[in-house]
């Protein structure tokens, strides 16, 4: 586990033609290392946009409104979940809980949690690392 | 120099603690007076942060919410001084949603700067630890026991009972496993003590360590919590630099080594033989029970597997005596629960109480109200596995054997509110869809019938067939309940049989006629 989130914060994912460097040094099967990889949704298995845009859809952010925000950000951005903007910037995930319930509906772009956010907010944040 | 506060947990900064602090520190610089900034942690007064305190000879004032656009005026008011202002909220501890409070296992959250041990001992902390290392090994469990702490992950088992048992299972290497994998939608109570005062978890291992005979332990952290990883290691490394982990414990001659391992986003990972697994380094299949992994645990040595919230009730618990724990509470339920309110909540935060408090006390007097402004028709209480109370539930003391007569659970103490807009059936089918999102795969009930359970919502909505969908979701989750392996697959039931007994409107049936229905 440490060696695969290692990887993945370096490179943004865990690409499929290392499992085999990954299940020699840990002394497991290929078929192991694939296995253990795609149990965990944290880790990808395609590359991603510079950010990641992770919105919240559990029953807290559900309480707010998130449904209708999940609908607007993917038109927002043209995209559906586990895709990449055009341009490459922003990956968009769907994340069940960020901790942040008392301030529902929350996204996390990158590490940094928002909480009761509305389009207006997401629209600057996604202009804020677009252009930067 | 005058002490000014500004939170530094990860819902502060959400809501742009961090800007704020910076609009403080360059508005005294602008002005030339001198400041001493602090980043403490949250006081958990979430609706209102980022809440800003300053240290004044009458104690500890505080402004909310303060957004940069606010510091120049607060300047001039004279908030060093602890001026009125339109934020003013006069002393910090007699704000009455804090001061009504009662904090034990929270004392310290937004009082001290987290990675500050210096702070942490100038607040009473390793005050348990100094106690525990004068006690024998049984005297310790003894006091746990005694204190009435039961397990605040969920399942409610007592604490001591799990220590006594690792301490008698025999094994050369024995471990301490903290589960921080805090999935539950609604709660953050797990994430507030890694972000807010972190050296009480740290405290709560190390004293568990000394008990049971365990000389390794383990922090395993969901992903979703980039600030409390940082947070955790740089407490675990001045602990150890300053001789509170190690070769040597304060001293003592004893032995106790600390980590955080990152999990990686599985919410199944919360139930305690998957975590073990995961922190082997395998997939995170549910393993059977027995042998409990108090016997044959971590890489099959015994195991004390405890919630971040047990461990971190210990140091207090250590330091006041079993009788000071034990004498907060109702029924089998002794000490205090920091409660979590979220969702459509107006002053959305932690409270932390004695058992025995009722939800709509929680609801109105803390929670005050829905933030919609309309009437709150359910909560979920206990995360995405906890049942749905209507309002003629709300009296319900918080208490698990109250919640458990109603054929509900405590949980973590996460209370999640509605208000009239929600749709229960939608609520139902959404339980089905994130247990089949996260089912582990290793038993048929869970990883099927999460499955069939959305397919039976998605015809229950056309109302083809609709008494016959009814009866078979009922016995589907009758399989569930009865056949799975876990609580996983097994209490997913909760949130849609309590939908559908307390809002079968909902599902298409008349008000009323199905209260008496459930599969208990």
């Amino acid at each position: 586990m440490p060696l695969l989130h290692a990887i993945q914060d370096d490179i943004g994912y865990i690409p499929e033609d290392v499992y085999p460097q990954i299940a020699q040094a840990m002394a497991l099967s290929v078929a192991e290392v694939h296995g253990f990889v795609t149990f965990y949704h944290h880790f990808r298995t395609h590359p991603v946009g510079e950010h990641i845009l992770q919105v919240c859809r559990a029953e807290s952010c559900q309480a707010m409104g998130s449904e209708q925000l999940e609908a607007d950000i993917k038109a927002k951005l043209g995209i559906d979940y586990h895709q990449t903007t055009a341009d490459g910037k922003v990956t968009l995930l769907p994340v069940y809980c960020l901790g942040n319930c008392a301030c529902s509906p929350a996204v996390m772009m990158d590490d940094d949690v928002y909480g009761r956010v509305d389009m207006a907010q997401i629209t600057e944040l996604v202009s804020e690392v677009s252009n930067g | 120099m005058v002490k000014v506060f500004v939170p530094r947990d990860s819902t502060a900064l959400s809501l742009g603690a961090d800007k704020t602090a910076k609009a403080i520190q360059l508005e005294a610089e602008k002005r030339g007076i001198a400041i001493q900034l602090i980043r403490n942690g949250s006081r958990g007064l979430f609706w209102v942060e980022p809440m800003v305190e300053v240290e004044t000879a009458q104690g500890r004032v505080a402004y909310a919410p303060v957004k940069p656009k606010d510091v120049a005026s607060l300047f001039d008011a004279d908030f060093l001084n602890g001026a009125n202002h339109a934020l003013y909220l006069g002393l910090t501890n007699e704000i009455p949603y804090l001061k009504n409070q009662q904090r034990l296992t929270f004392a310290r959250a937004g009082v001290t700067d987290p990675v500050s041990l210096e702070d942490y001992v100038a607040h009473d902390g390793y005050k348990g630890l100094k106690n525990a290392l004068t006690l024998t090994q049984e005297d310790i469990i003894k006091t746990v026991t005694e204190s009435g702490l039961r397990g605040r992950g969920g399942a409610a088992f007592p604490t001591g009972i799990k220590w006594n048992t690792v301490l008698g299972a025999s094994g050369e290497q024995k471990y301490i496993v903290c589960n921080a994998d805090e999935g539950d939608s609604g709660t953050y109570s797990d994430r507030m003590v890694m972000e807010d005062d972190p050296f009480v978890l740290i405290e709560g291992m190390t004293i568990a360590g000394i008990a049971v005979g365990a000389t390794q332990g383990y922090i395993y952290l969901r992903s979703e919590y980039p600030h409390a990883l940082h947070v955790l290691n740089e407490a675990i490394a001045k602990a150890t630099l300053a001789g509170y982990l190690g070769d040597d414990v304060c001293g003592s001659g004893q032995r106790f080594y600390l980590e955080v391992r990152r999990a990686a986003g599985a919410y199944v990972c919360g139930e305690e033989t998957s975590l073990l697994e995961s922190l082997e380094g395998k997939r995170g299949l549910v393993r059977f029970k027995p042998p409990l992994p108090a016997i044959e645990g971590l890489f099959g040595k015994p195991t004390v597997v405890n919630n971040v919230i047990s461990l971190a009730t210990i140091p207090i618990i250590l330091d006041k005596g079993a009788q000071y724990y034990a004498d907060y509470g109702m029924g089998r339920s002794r000490g205090t629960l920091p409660i979590q309110l979220a969702g459509n909540i107006k002053q959305g935060g932690l409270v932390e109480l004695a058992f025995g408090v009722t939800l709509r006390e929680l609801l109105y007097d803390y929670g005050g109200g829905s933030a919609s402004g309309r009437p709150i028709r359910a909560v979920q209480v206990g995360g995405p596995l906890g049942a749905y109370l209507p309002e003629s539930q709300f009296d319900t003391p918080m208490d698990y054997e109250a919640f458990q007569n109603l054929w509900a659970v405590l949980g973590h103490g996460g209370i999640v509110a509605f208000d009239d807009t929600v749709n229960m059936a939608k609520m139902a089918r959404y339980a089905f869809e994130f247990c089949s999102v996260e089912s582990c795969g290793k038993c048929t009930p869970c990883r099927i019938g999460a499955v069939r359970g959305v397919e039976v919502m998605d015809k229950i909505a056309t109302g083809k067939d609709h008494a016959k969908n009814i009866q078979v979701l009922r016995d589907l989750s009758d399989t569930m309940l009865n056949g799975s392996l876990c609580a996983l697959g097994g209490m997913t039931p909760y949130p849609v049989i309590s939908a559908l007994n307390h809002f079968g409107e909902d599902f298409g049936l008349d008000k009323g006629l199905n209260e008496k229905e459930s599969v208990v």
